[in-house]
């Protein structure tokens, strides 16, 4: 057990000298650390994580992909015009997230690249946890190598999300879907797929089987819009707390 | 079965399936079970059947519109996923729950535990020919699921705790059976005598009463052979095993890791009741359910102190702020600004600061984590929920290889497995 329990800040701190390049950047919000680390690195830096005296994350407690696309945007633009436009019309719009196309997809400065694998590791010796990014290279087809090597329970994990966002993990043993049905066709939390789904199912008496139609018995529709508001009491508030958060 | 005999009539290796309709299988598992003789050489567990895209789901919705969505994760532990995601809320917000809020938290999550567990021994039980567990156990859960119907009105998907505090405070009286047909008269009285007061009586002669239910409980199944014949040395899970394969709460310590986030990782007023730890030494399944065991205990005391804590300390149980939580009534008569909150917050809801937080609580079953990403909009950007059924199931094939058919089912029976979770 550790003597002192490591604070935050001393962790991204220790991270930072300890990988020094082979970290993007580390930083603290939350009370919580997160590192990028780029693919080539990935698994070394994992293993070093789960190995080195100092970090011993034994567990791999959660790993998870994030679709980027369209992140920060609104449905319903809040500046001036927003009162004479009315909220019917607000929504009609094709940027927000499963309504526009490929070609006209936004790009948000921050994250200029799509997918990323978001893991959470557990240290329980010096009970401390820590969140490891990784953003793919490619958007068309996002492939980072797989953490299967480092902690067994990453398995199932890449399994999710290979099948829920398409994230290739290379080297994975048994990378199959494993939420979606059978046969299933697409990934569906990309912020693409239509929420409604893009076939729906039902018995055919004549054909006497399960026929897979496209979907026709629901419409899309938008009971609250998106909404984004930069609030300014919440950066007080942040600033305020920022020096008392607790850990997780 | 696929031709388990060759010409020679020599019996080979085949392939079973079991599930997704099974009565073991705790809802919609399929296991393809590949087999020598009625030892299990490799399991390929089958899940999704239930998958409801939740995570998706939650994206499309105000923050508040999803914490239902919560309760039918684990829909046996409804509470303590909410507590996941409405903490998960607050960190980003920075908003914190009034004192009593916290502690009723406490007090429910603690109820949530004993009502898991009481269902976890009761169909474990079940699956290994105990038929009577079943039945004392739901008659506890019965009472308990009463509580839960007394704050939130429903009996199971309560819907009850929110970013900044729980719904509504304790009801000052206890829901009572009514005068009916089967219940009547001395068999009435009985059935009300803990109800005469509030929740708070009751949960507290509950609790009381408890240790006693347990005892029962152990009666029946602790010295029972044929419950050791089926339990002990099955399913060994060694603490490295345990840690690697992403194992948590029960199923780690059980392993002998003192490992519990109400005590290492304290939330809610975890920090300042007295509580201890069970752990196992084998990490079977024999331990497994000693230490669920003695978990339920556990938290008996926890319900206690907390009521004593809620009994002497009225106050607030929301946040007063109107950009999270609605305004009272009477204010929004006289006051524009607290109509104009109140209606921002139903039409729109509320915006959550940019950043990405990780919040975990203490689930009956293990960790329960909830990752949240918010761009800044009244609606998550990515809400991923972190099960602890699907660390545990993904270990199945590891553990129960060169186990027996019959012993997959104690192993699934111990993992706890809700497939609410699991598929999500």
């Amino acid at each position: 057990m550790a003597m002192t329990q490591t604070t935050p800040r001393q962790l991204a701190e220790r991270l930072r000298v300890h990988f020094g390049e082979r970290i993007v950047h580390a930083d603290v919000s939350h009370g919580q650390v997160t590192i990028e680390v780029t693919p080539a690195h990935l698994v070394e830096t994992c293993t070093a994580l789960r190995d080195d005296l100092g970090f011993r994350f034994a567990q791999l407690t959660d790993l998870c992909g994030v679709d980027f696309l369209s992140y920060g945007e609104g449905e319903w633009s809040t500046s001036e015009t927003a009162t004479t436009q009315g909220f019917g019309r607000g929504v009609t719009g094709d940027s927000a997230p499963g309504r526009f196309d490929w070609e006209h997809r936004q790009r948000h400065p921050q994250f200029l690249r799509r997918f990323a694998s978001v893991v959470h590791l557990l240290s329980f010796e010096h009970n401390i946890r820590l969140r490891v990014r990784s953003f793919a290279p490619e958007d068309a087809l996002p492939v980072l190598p797989t953490l299967t090597g480092v902690w067994p329970s990453a398995n199932w994990y890449e399994r999710e999300a290979f099948d829920l966002f398409g994230i290739v993990y290379e080297g994975h043993p048994d990378l199959r879907r494993i939420l979606t049905d059978y046969g299933f066709v697409g990934h569906p939390f990309r912020k693409d797929f239509p929420l409604i789904g893009n076939v729906e199912v039902r018995y055919d008496p004549e054909a006497r089987r399960v026929v897979y139609e496209p979907v026709a018995s629901v419409t899309p529709r938008v009971t609250v819009a998106r909404v984004v508001r930069e609030d300014s009491r919440w950066s007080t508030a942040r600033e305020e707390a920022a020096d008392d958060w607790k850990d997780n | 079965m696929t031709d388990p005999h060759d010409q020679a009539g020599e019996i080979r290796s085949y392939t079973m399936n079991f599930g997704p309709q099974h009565p073991a299988a705790h809802g919609v598992l399929r296991l393809v079970m590949e087999m020598e003789g009625e030892t299990i050489v490799r399991i390929d567990p089958h899940v999704g059947l239930l998958h409801r895209g939740t995570e998706k789901l939650a994206e499309s919705k105000p923050f508040n519109h999803s914490i239902g969505y919560m309760d039918r994760l684990d829909y046996v532990s409804m509470m303590c996923n909410e507590h996941a995601y409405v903490r998960a809320i607050e960190q980003l917000m920075g908003i914190e729950p009034p004192e009593r809020a916290q502690w009723i938290r406490t007090l429910f999550d603690e109820v949530t535990r004993i009502l898991n567990h009481l269902m976890w021994v009761g169909s474990n039980a079940l699956d290994l020919g105990a038929m009577a567990v079943f039945l004392y156990a739901f008659r506890e859960r019965e009472e308990l699921m009463d509580c839960y119907e007394a704050v939130s009105g429903a009996r199971m998907h309560a819907t009850y705790y929110r970013p900044g505090g729980v719904y509504r405070d304790l009801p000052a009286r206890m829901i009572e059976y009514k005068e009916s047909p089967w219940h009547k008269g001395k068999d009435l009285k009985r059935m009300n005598a803990w109800r005469e007061g509030s929740m708070l009586d009751f949960l507290d002669a509950f609790a009381e009463d408890f240790q006693h239910k347990v005892d029962e409980y152990e009666e029946l199944l602790t010295d029972n052979r044929i419950w050791k014949q089926r339990t002990v040395d099955i399913g060994i899970v060694s603490p490295e095993q345990a840690m690697a394969l992403g194992m948590s709460g029960p199923m780690l310590r059980a392993s002998g890791i003192e490992w519990d986030l109400r005590k290492k990782q304290p939330y809610a007023k975890y920090a300042e009741v007295d509580f201890e730890i069970p752990v196992g030494t084998r990490g079977d399944c024999y331990d497994r359910y000693l230490v669920r065991m003695a978990e339920m205990r556990q938290s008996a005391l926890i319900i206690r102190q907390c009521v004593d804590w809620l009994r002497k300390n009225p106050g607030p149980v929301m946040v007063e702020n109107y950009k999270v939580a609605p305004p009272k009534r009477e204010d929004m008569k006289e006051s524009m600004e607290a109509l104009i909150h109140w209606f921002k917050l139903f039409t729109e809801g509320f915006s959550v600061p940019a950043g990405e937080t990780y919040a975990a609580v203490e689930a009956p079953k293990g960790e329960f984590g909830c990752y949240l990403v918010s761009d800044g909009a009244n609606k998550p950007f990515r809400v991923h929920l972190r099960a602890p059924g699907f660390a545990h199931l993904s270990s199945i094939n590891e553990i129960t290889a060169g186990h027996m058919l019959p012993d997959v089912v104690a192993m699934i029976g111990t993992y706890d497995l809700v497939f609410g979770e699991v598929d999500r």
